[in-house]
């Protein structure tokens, strides 16, 4: 398993996350190239069937997803009801017995470039460490 | 008590406040009740009540046309609260006749909602069939099955639901029988685009039954309904219970009690929902 590189869905909002992805790239800043971003217009437009439709794609190992600090969203209050239900998704996904770190969640604002880098540099290795998703493919 | 029920749904029917009252009748079977709508005065001639009125006619109401009079337990009562809240019908369109009951039974058992009651006489209702009984609370813990579960270890749980669900035939009886769920179009119905693939086998239905619980949370008010409609028995009971119990825990909200509160997942709390616990 040594030379394992997960894939990794990244949902990034379009105003925080997005733009300290965009940040971390324009500061030259290096972190493991396994996520492949796909970005939406706030954290609160993540539909928990995104998470597991995901998972049905062939090869993914993982998910993470990033949005605004709570108090910064675009749309004032869209994170707000985004943390709730990835709480409940977050104690879903554990009660049906899927690893804890599979999928991860983050606040990641459009100045911090370099706390992008340090979340997929330890999503990336957590998820290493748990090895190639399997159920459901 | 059934002649008083009569009584009121004729009532309500004479005197044009309703177009309809959703009641029950004797079924095709012994110990069967099945559900019965009065269009007319002399449909209410069929109406019963007995120990076997175990379905939840909360369903019909936002199928039903017009204003309806709705004959409702404490826990159906429960589910028209939800459904009220969602703004899926109008307090003022539905006559609220509610029963007070101490348990129905499945096949001559004690239903198992029953041993949590804690609404033995309707929440809200406008016309009260039957004396108030007093609600007491239960000795037995209401999260016996979710707390078993959750002492497995990860593993073990994924194989207990690939085991439990991999008999699931998807007909979506859970689906159709439960009163919280009143979309037109259904994410699993829906082909473009397409969210889990259609074909019977143990991912799809766990994806599946992973989303139907997840839409429970916080609606869920613990009927049983999905349970009893499941052609493979599978205890369907415990997700939604789950999803209830962490409601509960996480956000302090417990479905189908105020009318006037915001269902859990439609609200939030800056300061108290958890975050540091599992966002980085």
């Amino acid at each position: 398993m040594a030379d394992f590189e997960p894939k990794i869905v990244g949902i990034l909002c379009n105003w925080c996350s997005y733009a300290g992805a965009d940040l971390a790239g324009t500061s030259r800043l290096k972190y493991p190239e396994n996520i492949r971003i796909i970005k939406v217009p706030c954290s609160g437009r993540v539909n928990p069937l995104f998470i597991i439709k995901c998972f049905q794609q062939e090869g993914i190992d993982g998910v993470l997803v990033s949005g605004c600090h709570p108090g910064d969203c675009h749309y004032t209050t869209g994170n707000y009801y985004a943390r709730r239900k990835f709480a409940l998704m977050n104690k879903m996904l554990d009660f049906m017995g899927i690893e804890k770190g599979r999928v991860q969640f983050s606040w990641v604002s459009g100045g911090e470039g370099a706390k992008w880098a340090k979340v997929v540099e330890k999503v990336v290795a957590d998820i290493k460490k748990l090895g190639p998703f399997t159920k459901f493919k | 008590m059934i002649e008083d029920l009569k009584e009121k749904a004729k009532e309500l029917l004479t005197s044009k406040k309703v177009d309809v009252v959703i009641g029950y009748e004797a079924g095709t079977y012994k110990d069967y009740a099945s559900p019965s709508f009065a269009k007319t005065a002399k449909d209410v001639d069929r109406f019963v009540w007995n120990k076997n009125c175990v379905n939840n006619l909360a369903i019909y109401i936002t199928k039903a046309k017009g204003k309806v009079g709705i004959i409702a337990k404490g826990c159906d009562v429960k589910s028209i609260i939800g459904i009220i809240q969602e703004n899926q019908i109008n307090r003022e369109d539905v006559v609220i006749i509610g029963i007070a009951c101490d348990g129905v039974e499945i096949d001559g058992e004690k239903a198992d909602k029953c041993n949590f009651c804690d609404v033995h006489t309707p929440k809200i209702y406008d016309i009260l069939i039957g004396d108030k009984i007093e609600s007491k609370e239960s000795s037995q813990d209401k999260y016996k099955e979710v707390a078993e579960i959750e002492n497995k270890s990860p593993e073990e749980r994924w194989k207990y639901w690939k085991d439990t669900l991999s008999k699931c035939i998807r007909c979506y009886a859970c689906r159709q029988v439960c009163p919280l769920c009143y979309c037109d179009k259904c994410f699993v119905d829906t082909t473009v685009p397409q969210w889990i693939p259609m074909s019977v086998n143990e991912d799809n239905n766990m994806m599946f039954h992973m989303i139907r619980a997840y839409h429970m949370a916080s609606r869920c008010i613990g009927c049983g309904e999905c349970q009893r409609a499941c052609p493979m028995n599978i205890p369907l009971n415990i997700l939604s219970k789950k999803m209830t119990k962490e409601v509960e825990e996480m956000f302090g909200y417990t479905p189908g009690v105020d009318i006037e509160a915001k269902p859990a997942i439609q609200d939030f709390n800056k300061k108290e929902d958890p975050d540091k616990e599992f966002i980085m």
